[in-house]
């Protein structure tokens, strides 16, 4: 027993004083750089272009991280897999628009698709099911979640009338939330890390917002409460805060949305960045993987918390306008 | 080179692109309608019945319970109306045969005292009669042994004795 131990340890201090120079990084910069470039074929090939490499590969892993980053995290009109390849996609202009089926649009057919698969089961098991049935299995799973959106989502925020946001409401947070995750598996890309995707999501729950407004204080009471009841001499400046105040709440929904998805992004990728930018396997081993990888489970919760948020507001905006709105313009005349 | 803030301003995380908010609009809608339709249209009207069957559940069983107090409430009312009828009963009996008693003593009590009086009036009379009787009986007796005494004393002798110093006595008197 003692011997098997004390070659157990005697191994394991070959292994370690073997693995050491490489985390404490002496050949940190050659592997950085080829991993960067991600070309450079094998370790002896690399080894063998060291010297050549390092000078130019140094500056650029420095130089090119905030463009890998904004690479990563903007649009384009490729979808790249890395190592095996990148594949165009079609440009489209149409009348001087350019319509252009680009990654992030790719990403949120993917996500349409996924999202009608699952729910069109989903939906097919329902119609089958008897109401004194309990759902099974996904069905159930999305039963939590729809009745999770129905209470204390729609109907604490909206109150009556909840039922005909209902299907906005539901499909504007499970969108989301596969969006958002999708920028979550390799290769992926989160459409909502996109202003103009967040933007047109926000605008959709601007117009339902002032739609029902009109809808539930009619085009008098609408107009009169873009004077919040004030004295007629004080219009002018009520009207335009009035009109401000509109649009403040899809612009904070838009730039919520997609700062928080981007921000999750960028610092996975600059913790990983770290590691190539001090050309240090310590660093990559100890502070970058574990700390991308638990920025990675935030962003898992951040994905569903920002769908829901999305969600909870546009339920919120939407009960403020057709209720609570009404009230207030009603007591201040 | 770097760095984020330049492209930020520069336009490219803010960049404005009118194909992807057309794509988005088209996408999100087109899922929404279907969704509306195939998913979310008989997910909320199957929840909305579950919800209404297990208020109409709950609405019964109140029912039933509410139903089974009644009856409860009712079997104790009855039970302490049975048990006040039973003790009333049982009062009435009692109070009935103190009642009885007291009548029959009474009247026993009547009846010993009448037939205590007409004992007495009988043994008075038959003692009177007994005393009557007794009297004209010793009447008789003393009459028969004075006779017998007077008979056995009658001397001759002794008569004359009597007589003689009786008339001596008269005669002394009259001088």
């Amino acid at each position: 027993m003692k011997r098997f131990n004390a070659i157990r340890i005697g191994e394991l201090v070959r292994i370690a004083v073997l693995v050491m120079p490489l985390l404490l990084g002496f050949g940190a910069p050659i592997y950085a750089a080829a991993e960067v470039h991600g070309e450079a074929g094998t370790h002896e090939a690399a080894a063998v272009h060291a010297d050549e490499v390092h000078g130019e590969a140094g500056e650029h892993a420095e130089g090119g991280a905030g463009d890998v980053i904004m690479h990563h995290i903007l649009d384009s009109n490729a979808m790249e897999f890395e190592p095996f390849g990148k594949f165009p996609l079609p440009k489209i202009v149409i009348g001087g628009f350019d319509l252009s089926i680009t990654r992030h649009v790719v990403f949120m057919w993917l996500a349409a698709l996924i999202l009608l698969l699952v729910f069109g089961y989903v939906g097919n098991k329902y119609k089958s099911i008897k109401s004194n049935e309990a759902p099974g299995g996904v069905a159930n799973a999305m039963e939590a979640l729809v009745e999770f959106i129905r209470l204390d989502v729609a109907k604490s925020n909206i109150g009556e009338g909840y039922e005909k946001h209902m299907p906005y409401l539901l499909t504007v947070f499970v969108f989301i939330l596969v969006l958002n995750l999708l920028g979550l598996i390799p290769y992926g890309a989160s459409a909502t890390g996109n202003i103009n995707v967040t933007l047109t999501l926000a605008v959709f729950t601007f117009f339902i917002t002032q739609v029902s407004a009109i809808k539930s204080n009619g085009i008098k009471g609408y107009l009169a409460h873009l004077t919040a009841g004030t004295h007629w001499a004080l219009w002018i400046i009520m009207i335009p805060i009035e009109v401000i105040g509109l649009f403040t709440k899809p612009f904070a929904l838009t730039i919520r949305l997609f700062a928080n998805m981007t921000a999750g992004h960028i610092v996975i990728l600059s913790l990983i960045f770290i590691s190539f930018i001090l050309k240090s396997y310590i660093v990559a081993v100890f502070v970058s993987v574990p700390f991308s990888i638990f920025i990675y489970m935030l962003e898992i919760f951040v994905s569903f918390l920002q769908a829901f948020i999305f969600t909870m507001l546009s339920a919120l905006f939407i009960g403020l306008a057709s209720a609570h709105e009404g009230h207030e313009a009603e007591g201040a005349h | 080179m770097l760095t984020s803030g330049i492209i930020v301003l520069s336009g490219g995380l803010l960049d404005p692109n009118p194909g992807l908010i057309f794509w988005t609009t088209v996408t999100f809608l087109i899922v929404l309608f279907i969704l509306k339709k195939f998913t979310w249209g008989p997910m909320l009207s199957a929840l909305e019945e579950r919800e209404k069957g297990i208020q109409n559940s709950i609405d019964r069983a109140q029912t039933a319970k509410e139903e089974a107090e009644a009856v409860l409430n009712k079997n104790r009312q009855l039970l302490a109306q049975a048990g006040a009828d039973a003790d009333k009963i049982i009062r009435e009996g009692k109070e009935y045969g103190d009642k009885l008693k007291a009548e029959i003593t009474e009247k026993a009590h009547l009846e010993a005292t009448r037939m205590i009086a007409s004992a007495k009036d009988e043994i008075e009379q038959e003692k009177r009669r007994a005393l009557t009787e007794l009297r004209t009986e010793v009447a008789d007796l003393a009459v028969k042994g004075a006779e017998k005494i007077i008979m056995a004393n009658l001397d001759a002798e002794k008569q004359k004795n009597i007589v003689e110093s009786m008339i001596q006595e008269l005669s002394q008197n009259r001088n």
